[in-house]
């Protein structure tokens, strides 16, 4: 008879010294990711609650405080997920702007909607009291409306007035303002016309476009901050009274003792002071060996310490870290970027002050054929309303929202609005070897020298290993949809490999023991008595060959630049049948693009590592690969997703074709323009026809932007 | 004509509710996670299996 209680087991209230930890999260997918992970990490003692958000691909834990970032790291791990410690911000601040504009947009279209009500029931011949009394519930409605969604506009052209300049929003802001006070005026005195729901329709669709605007900054934004892998938050600090301690990245000193377990990244610049193992420097280097380490060894910051735990010195810290040093580098190369001027600006710059001179010129040209101040102000306020650039500020936005969430379902994240209109450009594309043109990660070659039965146990061992080999099996191995056999004694020696007993039979997966393993990377898999040599080789993108074909038939160039040996990459310039430029140092790179841009070419750089960061930011236009090094990605205006190349040629196909539909909206839009601004001038557009046309612009310039869905099939 | 007394407010009220059911979505973080939003309804609970 009980009936049992709708939750089984409340969720405890958390106490209140909770603290609240943000993670990245690259790999979720599904529903059922999310409903592992927030089942999963609740059942770890010490944390209160978790949270997945799949736009963001976060995770937010609620935990007691005496987990630390390493402990929540494994505990998500232990539920299959990598997760990366995020620290939260910068995001915050772009996305509370455009909440603003949000609340803003609704307020305007709320406002609009209401006051048009009225103004139809004017045109369609309200008289008298009537007319009046209407006239003033659209004052009532539209002055804090204006007052308060019209402040974007009022601010920017403020501050740009103040500067001595002038922007797009000035004479938005003086439209609105004069045709605010005009139709007061007519109101107050009982006249026949007021323009309120003129003004707020303008500001409502403005709105619209700025919001469109913003929200595709913001959801780029989310998506490369989704993908950035923090270098280490912080580190345990061996005190001198032998504790350890977790201490704060912006903590450490010069001198301090860093302990380093396997599979951390370390945080601070060092020298290995005790301990054997090997480091994944491959975001310094781009190569994907892991180099081995002993004690005197120096290693960077944002190293990730593969095989076993050592205690490092401090050198340096903060900015003096090499990776500081290389970020300093980039900042310089993009100064040159930030002077590209969007196109939407280019147009303002034009239209502006014409717009200024066109009501000006209305206004003085009827006080001087003998009508009143009154009339000639209501003529150049007609005029400035039905220039005021509503399909305009549309025309750029909504092409390049739909264009980026093309893009975006494609897996390329593009930065911002910019990074499309210089990708369009593109007359040469640079890419870099290492992880560009190749995978930039081992892959086992002779996979088929095994029967089913070694796969599974192969598998078994992989899978217990963090070692970047083992990671390399156990893709392949998944990938081919082998399944793990049972194994039981699995140990792991450091240096040496995995070892564990299959069905009463010693196995391991460890250094090969030949003198084979001179030449490239291998392992071994040894059974009983046998041994299986397995090698590995950084491979081509599958598609490589055929995306410089692509890029050839779209007439654009292609060069390889590498800071690899230059007999390394003989083979695969041959493959895709590119130049290649080998011995490359960072600032050669930087120097090689700036001669190539002197010559007068619109340069792609296509690289990952943080070695390619300076020539990313220097470039006309980059791209990285998400496996990237968090830097690229950070100086990278677009990141593309997946072992494909394809989305390069997809991306500035793309571009191109947003270029185009952009360039086909500033037509329409000023088309309209010169068709309605004569009739303005002599006084012919009433207030319901300027109302008509100024939305059926907008809607036949985002409606043609639709238009790109397809852009980048 | 005295009609409109009463269907003004009356429009502009049900106007109002829904700029301030919009305002309590908007921060009660209903348009945070739209995606994720889309797929929560497809995880199945285990608490409901349970009884």
């Amino acid at each position: 008879m009980a009936t049992q209680p709708l939750l089984i087991e409340a969720p405890a209230s958390p106490p209140e010294k909770a603290i609240r930890s943000l993670f990245v999260a690259p790999g979720m997918r599904c529903a059922s990711c999310m409903g592992k992970i927030e089942t999963g990490l609740v059942k770890v003692p010490g944390i209160y609650s978790a949270r997945v958000n799949m736009t963001a691909k976060q995770i937010a834990i609620l935990h007691d405080p005496a987990l630390l970032p390493p402990d929540l790291k494994a505990a998500i791990a232990a539920v299959g997920f990598d997760a990366e410690p995020l620290v939260e911000a910068g995001l915050e601040a772009g996305a509370a702007e455009n909440r603003a504009l949000l609340r803003a947009l609704a307020v305007a279209g709320f406002a609009a909607m209401n006051i048009m009500l009225l103004s139809v029931s004017i045109w369609s011949g309200a008289a008298g009291a009537t007319r009046e009394l209407f006239h003033w519930l659209s004052a009532l409605i539209a002055l804090p409306t204006i007052a308060y969604s019209g402040r974007p506009f009022f601010t920017s052209a403020w501050a740009a007035l103040r500067h001595g300049r002038t922007n797009m929003d000035v004479p938005i802001s003086i439209g609105v303002l004069l045709t605010t006070a005009m139709s007061l005026y007519e109101t107050v005195t009982g006249g026949a016309h007021a323009w309120f729901d003129g003004a707020v329709m303008l500001l409502f669709f403005l709105l619209a476009g700025r919001t469109l605007d913003g929200v595709m900054r913001g959801k780029a934004r989310e998506g490369v901050a989704a993908l950035l892998r923090q270098t280490a938050p912080g580190a345990l600090v061996m005190e001198a009274d032998g504790q350890s301690h977790w201490t704060p990245a912006a903590d450490l000193r010069p001198g301090m003792m860093m302990m380093v377990a396997a599979g951390e990244r370390l945080a601070a610049d060092g020298v290995v002071r005790s301990g054997d193992s090997s480091v994944d420097i491959a975001f310094l280097t781009g190569e994907s060996a892991p180099v081995p380490v002993q004690p005197g060894s120096p290693v960077q910051a944002g190293a990730l310490n593969v095989q076993s735990a050592v205690t490092v010195e401090v050198t340096a810290v903060g900015a003096d870290t090499v990776i500081a040093e290389i970020a300093r580098l980039m900042e310089d190369a993009a100064q040159a970027k930030s002077r590209y001027v969007r196109i939407a600006e280019r147009a303002a710059r034009l239209y502006a002050p014409a717009v200024h001179l066109t009501a000006a010129l209305a206004f003085a040209g009827w006080l001087i054929a003998g009508a009143g101040v009154h009339q000639a102000l209501l003529i150049a306020v007609a005029v400035l309303l039905i220039t005021c650039p509503c399909a305009l500020g549309l025309a750029v936005p909504a092409a390049q929202i739909v264009a980026c969430g093309a893009l975006m379902r494609r897996g390329v994240l593009v930065k911002d609005g910019s990074a499309l209109e210089r990708l369009a450009e593109v007359s040469e594309v640079v890419f870099d070897k290492t992880g560009t043109l190749t995978l930039g990660r081992p892959v086992p070659e002779n996979l088929d020298k095994l029967d089913d039965a070694d796969k599974g146990v192969v598998l078994a061992l992989a899978q217990a290993s963090r070692h970047p080999l083992s990671n390399a099996l156990r893709q392949a191995l998944e990938g081919q949809g082998v399944r793990a056999a049972n194994l039981s004694e699995v140990r792991e020696a450091p240096g040496e490999g995995m070892t564990a007993r299959f069905a009463g039979e010693a196995v391991a997966l460890g250094r090969p023991r030949g003198v084979v393993s001179l030449f490239g990377l291998a392992s071994e898999y040894r059974r009983g008595g046998s041994a299986t040599l397995l090698g590995f080789a950084d491979a081509l993108r599958p598609d490589a060959a055929e995306v410089t074909g692509q890029l050839r038939a779209m007439g654009i160039k292609r060069l390889i630049a590498s800071g690899d040996r230059s007999d390394a990459l003989v083979d695969i310039a041959r493959q895709v049948d590119v130049t290649a430029i080998g011995q490359l140092r960072p600032q050669d790179k930087l120097a090689l693009i700036g001669r190539l841009s002197a010559a007068g070419e619109k340069i792609l750089m296509v690289g990952d590592g943080l070695n390619d960061g300076p020539a990313l930011a220097a470039g006309h236009a980059s791209m990285a690969p998400a496996s990237a090094s968090d830097a690229s990605q950070l100086a990278a205006d677009a990141v593309f997703l997946g072992d494909r190349l394809a989305p390069v040629p997809v991306a500035i196909r793309a571009a191109r074709r947003t270029i185009r539909v952009v360039r086909q909206n500033f037509a329409l839009a000023i088309g309209y323009n010169l068709l309605a601004v004569p009739l303005a001038i002599m006084g012919h557009v009433t207030p319901l026809i300027a109302a008509i046309a100024m939305s059926g612009s907008s809607l036949i310039v985002v409606g043609n932007a639709l238009r790109l869905r397809s852009a980048a099939r | 004509m005295t009609g409109l007394t009463f269907l003004i407010p009356i429009a502009l009220l049900l106007g109002l509710i829904g700029l301030g059911a919009f305002f309590w979505a908007l921060r009660a973080g209903q348009f945070e996670d739209a995606d994720g939003a889309a797929m929560r309804i497809l995880i199945e609970d285990e608490d409901d299996r349970a009884n």
